[in-house]
């Protein structure tokens, strides 16, 4: 079956007075209808970006450079999200595709109620009556479990607490029956107990509507709890692809092996944390070879000269893991 | 399986706060008349042992932070005592208060705000130094340097400014300068939720180093568990101004008492559960500190709420190694029903 989202060699440069940057750097993956890819990496790493140049929300000095992106909906057929012009890109936007945001006080308009920026979206695209696209805002803020939700639907945005706000968001983004989420970093605001409440919920919602999810954290347990494969980035590439468990119970890459080891863990009490030596360089100190050679562990020469290609294979458990590295940890 | 018996065996208390109580005064109307408190802190008591680091958990607008800040009176409490070394830390003023502020430090979450973008990084952590007229320009120069080195920075670094540092080197600035006067305690608010996962564990490794080569007392605010169960050898758990556990580390985790501690510990998405649905989920939301609920704060959200809590306030009870606030207290039976 075609995945809902095809995406080849993304290419993403920022345009910088020292010099173009780019911040995703030929990247490509698919998801398939129904699956959740969590892209997981520190800031600066791209994972954003990566989510912005697929709704075209990158903004100046930022453009897309290369690739393509292709989504594929009932009633749409396959659509390259790169060559869509910003006219048609406002159509696909909030309805087909919806964005989740990680901070949901500045992704909400605070001068409008919930309700207008709901029946906005609703009307644009499912194109209701007045009504109706109430009705439907409410039975969608009922949905994702806020209580007294005709009341809700005339609040603004400060007169919710943060969980409450970011249901909010999902109700919005959810309103038009998308087929494609982008979640950015939707737990990272609030509370562990607020965030189980939210990412249960999510998954609830998403059986519930067969939709097909890109989950973008920088926690691996979120990561893991969430997601059916995932994607590792560092310093805007790939580094690390594959089934969610297999990649973080058994890591491939140098990367994303410490990355899981430098992560303090409940029950397994060491006196110190492994850590990655260094940090993420500057955009005009990255390597002209793997963009992780400076703190790399087990670098060796031909990774600063050379750019390591995704190459798959078949992992113990069967499945396909694809890993960007020269001197891979052994399985 | 202490790891520092030398430091922990010596268990005197270098802080003791009793009955700490922080309303911040709401007021309202033209005339701006009082009408109603936010109990941040609300009867709060602790002791801090010399050597240890005692962890401060709870979800945001628990009060944590509120209450680091009154223990080191950034914010002056509304009621209550402290005694730092011994000595009524609450009523000294003037030179006295500077005295006792030199030994106890803070750093603060966010390293890019608590450093003053317009000074270098030498200005910054000499400032101590100047507030406490303590050494020559020359000594300060060669000290501030040392200090640089400790904490994992180059010397030359001393003419930087602020912003030419990343997140974790601005932290390790932050820690530099804590650190400049020799304090006994330090209060950490949160030092590492800004920074990603590697360099969190950079600066978690370089507090722990610093703790046994200088023989620093913490006091370790932050809302992630596991964070605190790496650094922490006790910790109280806090709800809505309120100590609701506190206990060893071991104890906190293999066995909790108090059910919101049962909860927190069961909302922490972990590697390798796969994906799942969780079970333990806490439903509704903190209420608000202006008007808590009756009885124990907890209630509306307890999955075991008898009418006696919604009545009657429980107090921290227990023995004195593991000590709850619950009429109803967990132990490993109700446990495994919970899951």
């Amino acid at each position: 079956m075609e995945p809902v989202l095809k995406v080849r060699d993304l290419e993403t440069t920022f345009f910088l007075k020292t010099g173009p940057f780019r911040a995703v750097n030929r990247i490509s993956y698919d998801i398939g209808k129904g699956e959740t890819l969590g892209i997981v990496g520190e800031s600066g790493c791209g994972k954003s970006v990566t989510s912005f140049s697929l709704m075209q929300l990158v903004a100046t000095p930022g453009k897309i450079t290369h690739g393509s992106a292709i989504l594929t909906a009932p009633g749409m057929g396959s659509v390259d999200l790169v060559q869509q012009t910003p006219t048609q890109m406002e159509s696909i936007r909030g309805g087909k595709m919806a964005m989740i945001f990680q901070e949901p006080m500045t992704a909400l308009n605070p001068v409008l109620t919930i309700g207008y920026q709901m029946d906005e979206q609703i009307q644009k695209h499912l194109k209701y009556n007045a009504k109706d696209s109430r009705d439907r805002a409410i039975e969608m803020l009922q949905l994702v479990g806020i209580p007294s939700a005709a009341e809700r639907y005339a609040s603004y945005p400060h007169h919710l607490s943060g969980g409450m706000r970011q249901r909010a968001m999902i109700a919005m983004a959810l309103s038009c029956n998308p087929i494609m989420l982008i979640a950015d970093e939707p737990t990272t605001a609030l509370d562990v107990t607020i965030q189980a409440q939210i990412l249960e919920l999510f998954q609830g919602l998403q059986e519930k509507m067969n939709m097909s999810v890109q989950f973008i954290t920088h926690d691996l347990g979120v990561i893991s709890e969430v997601s059916d494969n995932v994607l590792v980035m560092y310093g805007g590439q790939m580094c690390e692809k594959g089934n969610t468990q297999d990649v973080l119970t058994s890591p491939r890459h140098p990367y994303t092996a410490a990355l899981i080891d430098s992560r303090p863990r409940i029950g397994v009490h060491s006196k110190r944390l492994k850590t990655i030596e260094g940090s993420v360089p500057a955009p005009h100190e990255l390597p002209i070879g793997c963009p992780f050679a400076t703190r790399c562990a087990r670098v060796k020469t031909e990774c600063w000269t050379n750019k390591p290609p995704m190459t798959s294979f078949t992992n113990s458990s069967g499945r396909e893991q694809s890993v960007a590295c020269f001197n891979p940890v052994p399985a | 399986m202490s790891e520092r018996p030398d430091n922990l065996a010596v268990s005197e208390n270098i802080l003791v706060a009793k009955n700490i109580k922080k309303y911040f005064p709401i007021h309202k109307g033209f005339f701006l008349r009082h009408v109603g408190d936010v109990k941040a802190v609300d009867d709060v008591s602790l002791t801090v042992r010399k050597g240890e680091t005692l962890g401060l958990v709870g979800e945001s607008g628990c009060g944590k932070s509120t209450l680091g800040r009154t223990l080191i009176r950034l914010y002056e409490p509304t009621s209550g005592q402290i005694e730092f070394e011994h000595k009524n830390f609450l009523d000294a003023s003037g030179s006295e208060l500077r005295a006792a502020r030199k030994d106890i430090q803070m750093i603060f979450q966010d390293p890019y705000a608590s450093l003053d973008p317009r000074m270098t990084v030498g200005q910054i952590i000499e400032q101590p130094f100047v507030i406490h007229n303590i050494l020559g320009p020359a000594e300060r120069k060669a000290r501030v340097q040392q200090l640089l080195e400790l904490v994992g920075l180059r010397p030359s670094h001393i003419n930087r400014y602020p912003h030419e540092f990343s997140g974790g080197q601005r932290q390790r600035i932050s820690i530099a300068r804590a650190i400049a006067l020799d304090p006994k305690l330090i209060i950490c608010d949160e030092p590492v939720s800004a920074l990603d996962v590697s360099i969190q564990a950079q600066i978690l490794n370089l507090l722990k180093d610093l703790q046994e080569r200088l023989q620093l007392t913490y006091i370790f605010i932050s809302h992630d568990l596991s964070v605190i169960e790496h650094v922490c050898d006790r910790v109280a758990v806090m709800y809505l101004g309120r100590i609701v556990e506190v206990t060893s580390r071991e104890e906190l985790f293999k066995n909790p008492h108090h059910p919101y501690t049962h909860a927190l510990l069961g909302s922490i998405p972990s590697i390798g559960t796969g994906k799942k649905k969780m079970t333990k989920i806490l439903t509704g939301e903190i209420p608000s500190p202006i008007n808590p609920p009756s009885g124990c704060s907890f209630h509306p959200r307890c999955p075991y709420k008898q009418d006696k809590c919604v009545t009657e306030r429980p107090e921290l009870t227990g023995e004195p190694g593991h000590q709850a606030a619950c009429h109803y207290k967990l132990n490993s039976t109700t446990q495994k029903e919970l899951s």
